[in-house]
């Protein structure tokens, strides 16, 4: 593993109002990487992710992906879109297109890339996401984690070098999160870049190869998974796991 | 009427096949105040109805001058049979009305094409292109062989489709436009958009209508006039244009947040996303609203008689003012009222299949 840093965020700070969403985030995320944050609700784990593509907008601190500044200048934050894949917890598919029309659109528009061969690329990926059958289909005659796959694949289209991932399996009944979670382990198993918002801890411990966990706010403690399951330093963190793990 | 016929349509067939007394149990008179309401409306038929009848029939004359007309006492339908052209195609020539009525049927075969879902897409353009062109081009004239009519002498039901026709399209894409202004971040573009859709919300069309016809020429250099049909046109566009945007804003509003955001994910810009993924959705979801106001715009196509422009409700009135035959109000009114209500009757049921159509084929 380089150590050269794919993602920085240096003393990234995000109010909503009055309220301090994000304290002091400093993260550096190398290359290949896979990183899974954890944390109780409201801990800000989704508002950091969604600094990094700029759903959010940060209002104090840096963040630098792959040498590109997020500030206001439109043209950096396009082309830090482009190559920074996005799952949300609620799939989020394009209701009026079908599969196929979803995973190419971002490519023909965004790329510029002829129909042919976004559409070639496109049954490519649904099939490493296994459903390559199901690509004529709406969303909406698909299960949740069928739908979830098909997100996987719509943002792995664009051939991004980073992917974020934002509670992929929360909205999902339990017989599917199983399927979901395949694909994103053969996904790590490749050597993407990935940053995991998640309550699956099994994924964390057999994926990850740093956990972070945040607490309102902040972030509390960083460590290799067998180090943060086994040895929390942080009571925070004891008390978090204590929770999660404890059924 | 329409009281007994909701009634019709909500009571479900409980027992069916049980006998006309049942079913007027089951229909007219399942509760206290459904008895009485049908009885309210029996007795308000069978006191309208043989007068009506015997007005429009009995003593009616169908034949003959204003005279005899008055002497049968009933209703003249021989008024009709001698101002119908005139009434439809206003002061067109007499021996051209043949290209007005192509016109029409060129308007009404778009619309009915329009309205077959299967041709929705890049096809309407084509269709409308063709439809409108050719219309167009019949009432104009100039071409082909064909005498030029100018837009004075046009009137009539003609006029009253094209003006809500081509005023509903062209008014379309500001309304969208306006729309997506009123939503925006932009706080300049909103500014903007709000002010224009609330003050022209605020005022009566045929205030509009006068600007665009007294003061539109003011603005303009000495020499250049507009057209009269234009004027008007430009009113009723920048009219509903408003309109449009709040139905447009109600669809957008609709979207959920997660569609701009997936769409921003994948790298697309402002424009992109509202074109391929916002408006796409939320353009589906008003279509029946938009029907609605587009009635709403047929309708009130009639005021354009304020700038002298002699729509449908106008040349009906014209006609009245002949001496020879004054006073047939009831005729002259209820003929246009028929053409009325058979457009706008075709398109509420037309709005109503498509909210059970789309309502069925969402996909959500």
């Amino acid at each position: 593993m380089t150590t050269e840093a794919i993602i920085e965020l240096r003393g990234v700070n995000k109010w909503y109002g009055a309220f301090h969403v994000l304290r002091d985030v400093n993260l550096s995320v190398a290359k290949g990487e896979r990183i899974v944050i954890c944390g109780p609700s409201g801990s800000g784990k989704s508002t950091t992710i969604r600094c990094i593509n700029r759903l959010e907008e940060h209002q104090a601190g840096d963040i630098i992906v792959k040498g590109v500044p997020l500030d206001d200048d439109v043209r950096h934050v396009e082309s830090i879109r482009r190559d920074v894949g996005m799952v949300f917890q609620q799939f989020n598919l394009f209701p009026h297109l079908t599969v196929l029309e979803n995973c190419v659109l971002a490519p023909m528009w965004v790329k510029k890339m002829p129909r042919a061969e976004a559409e070639a690329k496109a049954r490519q990926l649904l099939e490493r996401v296994r459903i390559p059958d199901q690509a004529l289909k709406y969303p909406g005659q698909l299960s949740g984690g069928q739908q979830q796959r098909v997100a996987i694949a719509r943002a792995l289209c664009m051939d991004p070098s980073i992917m974020l991932f934002d509670e992929p399996t929360s909205a999902l009944d339990p017989e599917m999160v199983k399927e979901v979670l395949d694909v994103m382990s053969d996904l790590a198993a490749s050597g993407m870049t990935m940053l995991v918002v998640t309550h699956e801890m099994g994924f964390a411990r057999r994926m990850a190869d740093r956990v972070v966990f945040m607490d309102k706010g902040e972030i509390v403690e960083v460590a290799p998974p067998d180090q943060f399951f086994d040895t929390p330093q942080s009571d925070r963190t004891k008390a978090f796991l204590g929770q999660v793990l404890s059924h | 009427m329409s009281v007994t016929e909701t009634t019709q349509e909500r009571a479900a067939p409980i027992r069916p096949n049980q006998g006309p007394v049942a079913w007027a149990r089951a229909n007219l008179f399942s509760t206290w105040y459904n008895a009485l309401l049908t009885l309210l409306i029996a007795y308000v038929l069978v006191r309208a109805v043989p007068g009506i009848i015997d007005w429009a029939l009995v003593k009616a004359n169908w034949t003959g001058d204003a005279a005899a007309c008055r002497e049968a006492g009933g209703a003249c339908w021989a008024f009709l049979a001698e101002k119908w052209r005139f009434i439809l195609f206003g002061t067109f020539p007499d021996d051209q009305h043949w290209r007005p009525t192509l016109a029409i049927l060129s308007m009404i075969g778009t619309l009915v094409i329009s309205a077959d879902r299967r041709f929705w897409g890049r096809a309407l353009i084509y269709i409308w292109t063709v439809g409108i062109g050719f219309s167009a081009l019949m009432m104009f004239g100039g071409v082909l062989g064909l005498d030029y009519v100018p837009t004075e002498l046009w009137g009539g039901l003609p006029l009253t489709l094209a003006l809500s026709i081509v005023g509903l399209v062209a008014s379309f894409p500001l309304g969208v436009l306006l729309a997506l202004g009123r939503t925006s971040d932009l706080p300049v573009m909103r500014g903007l958009s709000v002010v224009y859709i609330e003050l022209v919300r605020g005022v009566p069309l045929i205030s509009i209508l006068f600007m665009a016809s007294v003061m539109l020429p003011l603005f303009l250099p000495a020499g250049v006039s507009i057209d009269k049909v234009l004027r008007a046109l430009i009113g009723i566009c920048l009219f509903s244009a408003a309109y449009v945007a709040e139905v447009v804003r109600a669809g957008l509003q609709a979207i959920p947040k997660g569609q701009v955001e997936a769409a921003k994910a994948l790298g697309l810009g402002y424009w992109q996303r509202q074109r391929l993924i916002i408006l796409p959705q939320a353009l589906s979801l008003v279509i029946p609203p938009l029907v609605n106001s587009f009635i709403a715009s047929f309708k009130d196509t009639s005021l354009v008689i304020v700038i002298g422009l002699l729509d449908l409700l106008s040349t009906a009135k014209a006609a009245l003012t002949d001496p020879a035959w004054r006073g047939f109000y009831k005729e002259a009114y209820l003929f246009v009222g028929v053409i009325y209500l058979l457009f706008c009757y075709a398109l509420s049921r037309y709005s109503r299949y498509l909210e059970t159509v789309l309502g069925q084929g969402r996909r959500r």
